[in-house]
């Protein structure tokens, strides 16, 4: 939207709040670690975001459209699974490298179809997709398990897992795909007519329909994309392991819906951007990392995740109460 | 008649069921182009339904739908529109993040190929249409930021995004300033000029009266007859739409008036109300009239303590009070019937007895578990003093009638024993015949010795019920009237913020 031209840097980061953050943890962690800032970590962070980060852009979505998808970490593994798997079957053994392409566009096809699955009963059925998607968390994760009859693929082909490792001048391959993504997935969503209906359906559907937006494929579409993004997300890190887990991306959607709310996207709908969301994940991938090179203990970054999730939207309470005019409630 | 003039639009024995519902049944309208006219109906009496499938969002189950001469079928609101039917809704049907522009286009963006929105021609053109609406906002807004009127305007501007057959008006001026009505109604002679064909739907007979050519009235769901304007009156209009004429006398028993039990002074809470000061004493019904966003809801919400005031004081009994919750007001015996009873007074989807309870739930306990006994004495208690019609008290709230449904947000508050009770819009979405009960009901608490405040958009239900009229225009009171001196020029004139020369 073209709003921004009559707005100070401190409204911005008032309706922004989690960039302050941003900005904070990035001072704070210069100052207490000498490995923090230093242009080697920032592409570590930038590589560690982007798993999280590509979910994250189809989750803005989603949540947009006045949905949730709980099933983005089942379908990462999954993903990650065909992808693996797929390149060491017989009949592209004489392949060479061209073993990778049947791969991953079936891992991508895989994340494009669950999220179409998921979408069309949304649609259809009228069924929350909360338990919708719930469904589908633990079904594709049984999927998975069955697939691999429990056990782990190993990429038996370098070119793929050695991908992760190739860059583009100073910037990792992995972090161009997700920065590529997060510009396409923002044009997406302010400029183009889906997006703009997307808002529209999330913000109030029955205006919506009554103006003669079709909801449905407008909620199917959204799916989609956040399924191919988690697939998408499930062959990169699997490219980053050069092996694919069963139990990949376990507790990935939880990780997602904390970095979309984080950055200002509500739950029930209709509003949100992208530039929050990428606040968002950016503010978890610098506090993972910044206090990894502290060396504290992981299970501390889970509490102060925690904190500063109600902290954000209590601040965004505060400043964003205007529409009720105060009232008590 | 000539073939010049085919009608815009033509309706032809419509009818539309829903499960064990009739909702129309037969009903025929036209508009000819460049004519305004009118539809009229109680609430329930199918205005909606109708306007659903001009809209084409509802499928009639028989009959026809004539545009220029053409029958046609509409199964989208897009197609209706493409058919140049356009209807303006009642209820705000706006999208708040957005803007006003995207909102006036919602649904059909101007688009740059590949699905991008155009915003060039999206903003001038929605600017183009509000320039001509004289609107003080630009299309680049937030509808959530704009004022109530204001999103009625982005409403309105919708209708004139294509050229459009038919527009229909539905209470286009429910939440409209004067001036901004002046303005609606030069659009609407604008249309008008240019041969459009206006439905338009209003309680307000005034402005059917001044606008309309000629008026349909409905009734039951089924058609009732049409009136040429200029050759009826008010009251022919009236009886064909409740079937007798309306009894707008009230009972004139002078009040026994007991002592003041709230004071209200100075009270201010910038920009929603300001020096606001009135008093009730025990036995008196004081009517708040006024137009929606002239304050009257904000500062019922100040008494009961969901808002706090910026300055001034209340006193109860004379006794200066502080009231910072629901729960200080309901202990200073002050109850409030909220203005929607569905979203703010009920709860639902629980029976009748756990709702009229609910307030004083925590009292009525044997032990660690709540009494059921002592719940069902006060809800056959109330049953019988309100005549609430229900088959039990395991009925569940929600398919009751709304004035059963009132009445249980009635009781509920009555049985907390307040001194003062605030109703907010009492009927709203009640039919005549319940209307008039709770009309009643207000009069015979009032005898009873409590303070009632009312607050109503609606000028025959505060004149018939209030003892004491109290006119409100943006934020401030204009003048207060007793029963005798009130006259239906001077309040309008008064909330509509026209002083008068011999106001008081």
């Amino acid at each position: 939207m073209s709003n921004l031209t009559d707005i100070t840097p401190l409204r911005w980061l008032m309706r922004n709040p989690i960039w302050g953050f941003v900005v904070i943890v990035f001072i704070f962690f210069s100052l207490m670690s000498d490995h923090f800032f230093d242009y080697r970590n920032f592409q570590n962070i930038l590589v560690q975001t982007s798993t999280i980060g590509l979910i994250a852009l189809g989750m803005t979505l989603v949540m947009i459209n006045g949905n949730i998808d709980l099933s983005v970490g089942a379908t990462l593994a999954l993903a990650a699974a065909f992808a693996v798997d797929v390149q060491s079957w017989a009949m592209f053994a004489t392949w060479g490298n061209w073993q990778i392409l049947p791969a991953v566009s079936l891992a991508l096809l895989v994340g494009i179809a669950l999220g179409a699955f998921n979408g069309f009963i949304v649609w259809k059925t009228g069924v929350d997709a909360f338990i919708v998607t719930l469904g589908a968390m633990l079904g594709i994760r049984g999927l998975v398990f069955v697939y691999s009859g429990e056990s782990s693929f190993y990429a038996m082909n370098f070119a793929y897992s050695d991908f992760s490792a190739l860059s583009f001048g100073p910037f990792p391959v992995l972090a161009v795909i997700f920065l590529l993504c997060t510009l396409i997935v923002h044009l997406l969503l302010s400029r183009s007519v889906h997006g703009r209906n997307t808002y529209a359906v999330g913000g109030n559907r029955e205006a919506a329909v009554n103006a003669g937006i079709r909801v449905g494929p407008h909620m199917m579409v959204n799916f989609m994309i956040i399924g191919f993004l988690a697939a998408l997300s499930g062959v990169l890190l699997s490219t980053q392991m050069g092996a694919a887990t069963p139990n990949l991306g376990r507790d990935y959607e939880l990780w997602v819906i904390t970095a979309v709310v984080l950055g200002g996207t509500k739950l029930t709908g209709g509003k949100g951007d992208i530039v929050g969301t990428l606040g968002g994940v950016l503010a978890i991938g610098i506090l993972r990392n910044g206090m990894n090179l502290m060396q504290v203990p992981a299970f501390y970054v889970y509490v102060i995740l925690g904190s500063i999730l109600i902290a954000v939207l209590i601040l965004d309470k505060r400043f964003n109460r205007t529409a009720d005019g105060g009232l008590r409630l | 008649m000539t073939e010049l003039l085919e009608p815009a639009l033509r309706l032809q024995g419509i009818v539309k069921t829903f499960p064990g519902v009739r909702a129309l049944d037969g009903v025929d309208f036209e508009v000819m182009p460049g004519e305004v006219h009118a539809l009229l109906g109680e609430n329930g009496a199918g205005k909606s339904t109708l306007m659903k499938v001009l809209a084409g969002m509802y499928q009639p189950n028989e009959g026809q739908i004539i545009i220029a001469g053409q029958p046609v079928r509409m199964t989208t609101p897009i197609e209706a529109k493409a058919q140049g039917v356009v209807l303006i809704h009642q209820e705000l049907s706006l999208v708040p993040e957005m803007s006003a522009a995207e909102n006036i286009y919602l649904g059909e963006l101007p688009r740059k190929g590949l699905g991008w929105v155009d915003w060039r021609t999206l903003y001038k053109n929605s600017n183009a249409i509000l320039e001509r609406l004289n609107c003080n906002f630009r299309g680049e807004a937030t509808v959530v930021n704009l004022s109530i009127a204001n999103q009625q305007m982005v409403e309105i501007a919708r209708a004139l995004t294509v050229d459009a057959r038919v527009v229909v008006f539905d209470e286009p001026t429910a939440s409209l300033t004067d001036a901004e009505k002046v303005v609606l109604f030069d659009i609407i002679k604008d249309l008008k000029a240019r041969n459009v064909g206006i439905v338009y739907i209003s309680h307000r007979m005034d402005e059917i009266f001044t606008l309309s050519d000629r008026i349909t009235v409905l009734r039951d769901g089924s058609y009732r007859g049409t009136l040429t304007t200029a050759e009826t009156n008010e009251d022919e209009v009236t009886r064909l739409m409740i079937g007798r004429s309306l009894d707008l006398s009230r009972d004139t028993a002078p009040p026994k008036l007991g002592a003041t039990v709230l004071d209200v002074r100075d009270l201010s809470c910038a920009p929603l109300f300001e020096g606001i000061s009135f008093s009730v004493r025990a036995g008196e019904v004081v009517g708040f009239y006024g137009l929606v966003g002239a304050g009257r809801t904000e500062i019922a919400e100040t008494l009961f303590g969901l808002r706090t005031a910026e300055r001034g004081e209340i006193l109860v009994d004379g006794v200066p009070v502080q009231i910072g919750s629901p729960q200080d007001a309901i202990s200073l015996g002050i109850s409030l019937v909220p203005e929607n009873r569905k979203e703010q007074g009920l709860v639902l989807s629980m029976n009748c007895r756990d709702n009229m309870t609910l307030p004083q739930v925590q009292k009525l306990t044997s032990g660690p578990f709540v009494s059921s006994g002592a719940e069902n004495e006060i809800f056959d208690k109330y049953r019988d003093k309100l005549e609430i019609k229900t088959p039990s008290w395991r009925q569940v709230v929600g398919v009751l009638s709304g004035g059963n449904q009132q009445k249980i947000v009635i009781g509920k508050w009555l049985s907390m024993k307040p001194r003062v009770l605030i109703v907010d819009e009492p009927t709203r979405g009640i039919d005549v015949g319940s209307k008039a009960e709770i009309h009643t009901l207000l009069r015979e608490l009032a005898a009873q010795g409590y303070a009632v405040i009312v607050i109503s958009s609606e000028m025959p239900e505060v004149l018939r019920v209030s003892d004491r009229i109290v006119a409100m225009y943006s934020g401030r009171i204009m003048r207060e009237f007793t029963a005798d001196e009130v006259t239906e020029d001077s309040l309008v004139q008064a909330i509509s913020g026209i002083k008068t020369a011999d106001a008081a």
